[in-house]
């Protein structure tokens, strides 16, 4: 067998005798501005709470500061069901968030075209009261519906607050409909609860944890992480489906290297190896589920030889690893995955794997899912939200019934004038998400911000999105502010506080306060009643049995479950909020909706000669767009590269390491060059790139021009009529050596 | 006192958290480091190996730049750490060039520059900081005379290696197989 070694540091540069200089920094200065002693050791003056907000994962820990009183490092909180004491690098990386010195500074008001990136800077009262007359002006004449917010993060709450109480409804996070809406949507039409976050899934006790595309490890889901970690200690079997040989397939005893596309006929001929040869939990299956006759009928013909033709997978090994998750069964996890919103029928694969777990009996057992608790945190009182008398989902008539979210793409396609005029939104708020590069198809975007009469943005960094604002507000960072409290479903019910460490530097604010102030002028504050943050979280505090001085210091507050019922009991009769009251195999709310009651698999269309499709993920050190100017951060990873198959490499005459450009099926090319990558941990029929680069924002000194951005690749949305999410993955590209010529304006 | 470490390349998945919270606990300046993460793949396609190792300063017994070092700034303390005392370093790079493991740097301020095994957090009872924080708990730290000790404990029971082995530096960074 010909061998290749392929050996890469994956961070650590500069290391031996190579000095390379800190970008952006006095290199005698650390981060802290502080002369640098390495031997001087550092005492632990202070620490206070936080959770974390580089990723939505929101670890709990303390942030310590050193003599000088500035914000040192940050580590995990033992007493936290999320962290257990361990930041992931990001969370680690956290103070490069404070120090970031691109930070975005002060309030800005837009003078030069929308997307120039072209402001002045303002007061606060002069933003706000911007802000608050184009509100007023649009209410009055387009009526409070025509708002919207888009959010992802903490400070969604506020603003969100704020939308309400101001006449709107639509409210959305990408998350959804970009991400991992699919797999809520088939979890609740099978067990009639979605899977949440942090997920319900018990890996610390499993015997077999079976990824489909979810590459773990380079996905830092902090707790997942680590729980797969002890999983590969106590000896549990991994079986990874991707068609890259990922960390978690290089940890895996099967890895399934699978042809991009079709893993709905990989998923189908598991459940039929499991039905036919009956090794699925028979006595589950019987107690707990609905219409495993069909499900059994539609699967005869799927054998592991059907699936071969298509997956590319050999029947042997599609039936050894059925083998080995009926062996471990109920102690199995087929993992739900996070980022599903893959090729337009993810609903209906995520039902697949749904299904799997059911005829596992996974659900509600130990070592599968378990069955989490979270605390109910009273709101602070307000008055009741209006009415509002239309909402984005008017726009879509007789339309994705089953989506228990607002898409985010959704409000962005009622943006754009050309449709139903039901609800034509003119303004919105944009928190912490960096549109260009979570919606797809950027230039049906950019028409809808183009129709906008107002659009605000709040974020901490200058990004993509912020150039296209009216106005942007710049958010202090996490490590310089309260939040609401964290309450999130795990084992144990638990809440967190996060608390500034320090005050904001420039002229930043935390969202709470803007939201606040915003409330005032537009006559609005009798919902923002606090009279400080401390006042409401300490209120809040007080109604669960605790109290904000005490949460000071100890920064996170496990409580007992109400019940012993971490799983199912032996037997145990259940009620399923689904129609039939079990769990549908055979499902009766897609079958209402007109939509196949039990996966099909239907081909997805090819790469063309040439092209091959465009697969994008994970790295450990960043998350989406938002740390990728983070200098602690880009000091391990600064840019992406595309991950091409030797044999392909070798055929276009691509060197390792030689930067590139892509361009896909729709003449679409890469604003920036990208490195290759020539691996042999990809297929020839695909490359793959980390997610979040080739930022085009030049405020952004350490990120700007740093590889390519997949999501400018990403023209081509197959929308998945379920349930309204984008599929990202049927985009293809090719290699191309130069630039694309810059049109020329008539 | 023997101290060592343990990391166990099964578990490790190369997020570098390693890296940066040694970047942060020790103001390790931007662009530099005491400790990096390495892949090795091997096969093809879709015969294929990885093994990932956080590697740092291995803490040679014998160590090549302690015996190199003309001012006596690099030296072994307490449980055989090999420690570079900064007054004393003239930035001349003999122990840069002579360690196998390219673990030392010539840190911006003049002097060279590695790994301590986090020596201030030891000495106060607590693991350095990349084993405090890794979250895949890949590795293992302690006294190798304390035969209950963590790495004494993984060693006993797991294949392991050490990196070049021939150069004949009896390194105290050991990799689970």
């Amino acid at each position: 067998m010909a061998s290749r070694r392929d050996f890469i540091r994956i961070s650590g540069l500069g290391i031996g005798g190579l000095a390379i200089s800190a970008s952006g920094y006095g290199i005698y200065k650390n981060l802290a501005g502080t002369p640098i002693e390495p031997s001087e050791l550092k005492v632990d003056i202070t620490r206070t709470p936080t959770y974390c907000e580089i990723c939505f994962w929101k670890c709990a820990g303390w942030v310590y500061k050193n003599e000088e009183g500035k914000i040192w490092k940050v580590i995990g909180n033992n007493e936290d069901q999320h962290s257990n004491g361990r930041f992931c690098p990001r969370g680690t990386g956290g103070p490069g968030m404070y120090y970031d010195e691109d930070r975005l500074k002060t309030p800005l008001i837009r003078t030069g075209e929308r997307g120039s990136q072209t402001f002045r800077e303002a007061s606060w009262d002069e933003a706000f009261d911007f802000i608050a007359e184009r509100m007023k002006a649009i209410a009055a004449e387009y009526g409070p519906e025509c708002f919207a917010l888009l959010t992802h993060g903490s400070g969604g709450d506020y603003f969100g607050t704020l939308v309400k109480a101001f006449g709107s409804s639509s409210i959305a996070a990408p998350s959804y409909a970009q991400c991992r809406g699919p797999r809520e949507v088939a979890f609740q039409t099978t067990f009639g609860e979605g899977v949440g976050s942090p997920e319900r899934i018990d890996i610390r006790d499993t015997r077999c944890l079976v990824l489909i595309g979810s590459h773990l490890g380079e996905n830092m889901h902090n707790g997942q992480v680590q729980e797969m970690s002890d999983a590969i200690d106590k000896g549990a079997a991994i079986i990874t489906v991707d068609p890259r040989y990922s960390i978690a397939a290089s940890k895996s005893k099967f890895w399934l290297p699978i042809k991009p596309a079709t893993d709905i006929a990989l998923l189908l001929a598991w459940i039929h190896v499991l039905i036919y040869e009956e090794s699925y939990d028979a006595e589950y299956v019987e107690k707990y589920t609905f219409g495993f006759e069909q499900l059994k009928a539609h699967v005869r013909t799927m054998t592991p030889e059907w699936a071969y033709g298509i997956t590319t997978i050999k029947p042997e090994l599609i039936r050894e690893s059925a083998r080995e998750m009926a062996n471990a069964s109920p102690a199995v996890i087929i993992h739900p995955g996070r980022h599903v919103t893959w090729y337009g029928d993810d609903t209906q694969r995520l039902r697949a794997v749904a299904i799997l777990n059911a005829l596992l009996g996974s659900w509600g057992r130990r070592g599968g899912y378990y069955v989490p608790e979270k605390l109910t945190v009273p709101s602070w009182p307000h008055p009741e939200f209006p009415t509002p008398s239309r909402s984005w989902k008017d726009a879509f008539p007789d339309q994705y019934n089953l989506a228990y979210e607002t898409l985010a793409s959704g409000i962005c396609d009622a943006t754009v004038p050309t449709l139903s005029k039901a609800c034509n939104f003119k303004g919105w708020i944009v928190n912490g998400t960096n549109l260009p590069k979570t919606i797809p198809d950027r230039r049906k975007l950019i028409e809808a911000i183009q129709n906008l009469e107002l659009m605000v943005v709040i974020d901490t960094m200058p990004m993509e999105v912020t150039g296209w604002a009216d106005v942007v507000l710049p958010e202090c960072t996490y490590l310089e502010r309260y939040d609401s409290i964290r309450v999130s479903p795990h084992r144990k019910p638990s809440v967190a506080l996060r608390m500034p460490a320090t005050e904001p530097l420039y002229d930043s604010k935390p969202a709470y306060w803007m939201a606040k102030e915003l409330s005032k002028r537009l006559g609005l504050e009798e919902y923002f009643s606090w009279n400080s943050f401390e006042e409401m979280l300490d209120w809040q505090f007080r109604q669960i049995g605790t109290s904000l001085e005490e949460m000071k210091k100890i920064g996170v507050k496990t409580f007992d479950r109400s019940y012993d019922d971490l799983y199912f009991h032996p037997g145990q009769d259940m009620q399923f909020f689904t129609n039939t009251g079990k769990i549908e195999l055979y499902s009766t709310d897609l079958a209402n909706e007109g939509f196949d009651p039990i996966p099909v698999y239907t081909p997805h269309e090819e790469p063309p000669d040439g092209f091959y499709r465009l697969n994008y993920g994970r790295a450990p050190m960043h998350t989406f767009s938002r740390t990728a100017n983070n200098p602690n951060l880009t000091d391990m990873m600064a840019e992406n590269a595309v991950w091409i198959n030797p044999k392909v490499a070798k055929i276009w005459g691509i060197e390792n390491d030689q930067y590139i450009y892509l361009e896909n099926q729709d003449g679409i090319r890469s604003t920036f060059p990208v490195k290759a990558r020539v691996t042999e941990r990809i297929r020839w029929d695909s490359v793959f790139m980390v997610h979040g680069f080739g930022h085009d924002n030049k405020k952004l000194s350490r990120a700007y021009g740093k590889g390519a951005s997949d999501s400018e690749l990403i023209s081509r949305v197959h929308l998945d009529p379920i349930m309204g999410g984008t599929g990202m993955r049927g985009n293809f590209v090719t290699f191309k050596f130069e630039p694309a010529k810059k049109e020329v304006e008539s | 006192m023997r101290y060592a470490m343990a990391v166990d390349t099964k578990k490790c998945v190369g997020c570098s958290d390693c890296v940066v919270a040694c970047q942060t606990e020790n103001n390790v300046p931007i662009g530099y480091c005491r400790d990096w993460v390495v892949e090795v793949t091997n096969g093809t396609y879709p015969q294929l190996e990885i093994e990932i190792r956080s590697e740092r300063c291995n803490q040679c017994s014998n160590a090549p730049c302690v015996r190199c070092c003309p001012t006596g700034a690099s030296h072994f303390a307490d449980g055989g750490i090999v420690l570079v005392t900064e007054n004393k370093c003239i930035g001349c790079g003999a122990c840069i060039n002579s360690c196998p493991y390219d673990a030392r740097y010539s840190h911006p301020g003049g002097h060279v520059d590695k790994c301590t095994f986090c020596v201030h957090r030891i000495k106060k009872g607590l693991d350095p900081a990349c084993v405090a924080t890794c979250p895949t708990k890949c590795m293992y730290f302690g006294d190798l005379d304390d035969p209950n000790s963590p790495v004494s404990t993984v060693l006993k029971n797991r294949k392991f290696t050490t990196l070049i082995p021939e150069a004949g530096t009896d390194p105290q960074l050991y990799f689970l197989m």
